[in-house]
């Protein structure tokens, strides 16, 4: 009886959901906002990328907090498995010679690439956050080929600190020099180039060594701790 | 395109039925990561290449590790 009702439930929902969904214009012109980041937005904030102006330029408050959300998220995890007994790599399987070889390889190349994806966030695609996931993810195989692996604390700790307060005080700095928080008061430079933009590059390395810092972090107090 | 996407979008929802249909925690984990791998093949057929980036970093590497990794601290069968 409850299933039925369950399922009946579903169905209405779905249905609705489903009409709701066909109305809305995806695709279409039709909002203003769009159009216009698309006719202005290199010119207006100097980055190719458009999607990068509206992330890091645009909607720059949206991506400070996003920002806080996985900071608030990485506490999180911290809280939950602090105390806890940290093994000191004993009663673990050790990584076969094709694993810990392979990794010792792309360790660098995945490093490299990650520092890569951050620094072009406006001129290709990719940015702070895709950056820092890829560098993260680079930890990552550290600790698989290494069972026995740790990351200092601190130091991770130091690097998040650090981009947080970039960040932050770029916002701040946008607010006396040009008027508004998050404001780009730095010259925009030629389209196209590695060193233009504005403030992009600055903030979106400072996105990308706080969310990599912290994703390694969270990786590193689950495979730590028993 | 419209055939490629068509299969994919097949596979990705019977992932996503899958996801929540299996016991065996550890195969729900593997189940999601093809949902978001898929997605981010999507998004990039989508011409939407940041988001894509980010689907397979985050969702089909980083978060699938977070999974396991708890799924080792917790229980692996659901009750």
């Amino acid at each position: 009886m409850r299933r039925a009702a369950a399922l009946v439930l579903l169905a209405v929902l779905a249905t609705g959901l489903a009409f709701a969904l066909a109305a809305i214009p995806f695709g279409r012109d039709k909002i203003d906002v769009a159009n216009h980041y698309i006719r202005s937005g290199v010119q207006e904030t100097g980055a190719t990328n458009l999607v990068t102006s509206v992330v890091v330029n645009y909607r720059g408050l949206d991506t400070l907090g996003e920002v806080t959300v996985l900071f608030v998220g990485a506490i999180g995890v911290g809280v939950m498995l602090f105390g806890r007994p940290t093994h000191r790599g004993s009663g673990r399987e050790e990584a076969s010679i094709i694993v810990a070889t392979g990794s010792r390889l792309l360790f660098p190349l995945i490093l490299l690439f990650g520092i890569y994806v951050l620094l072009h966030g406006h001129l290709t695609p990719g940015g702070g956050f895709q950056g820092g996931a890829v560098i993260a993810s680079a930890f990552l195989l550290l600790y698989l080929a290494r069972p026995g692996q740790t990351l200092s604390r601190a130091k991770l700790g130091a690097a998040e600190a650090a981009g947080g307060l970039v960040f932050v005080l770029v916002g701040v700095l946008g607010l006396f020099v040009a008027g508004h928080f998050l404001q780009d008061f730095l010259p925009k430079g030629r389209p196209g180039v590695l060193l233009s933009a504005g403030v992009i590059p600055l903030v979106y390395v400072a996105i990308g060594v706080k969310v990599g810092s912290e994703l390694a972090r969270i990786i590193g107090d689950l495979m730590e701790t028993d | 395109m419209t055939v490629l996407a068509t299969i994919l979008i097949a596979v990705m929802i019977a992932a996503a039925v899958a996801t929540s249909v299996f016991k065996d925690l550890m195969n729900a984990v593997i189940a999601c990561a093809a949902v978001s791998l898929i997605a981010s093949v999507l998004f990039y057929l989508l011409d939407a290449p940041d988001v894509a980036m980010a689907e397979a970093a985050i969702g089909a590497g980083l978060t699938t590790a977070i999974f396991v990794l708890a799924i080792r601290k917790t229980e692996r069968y659901e009750r």
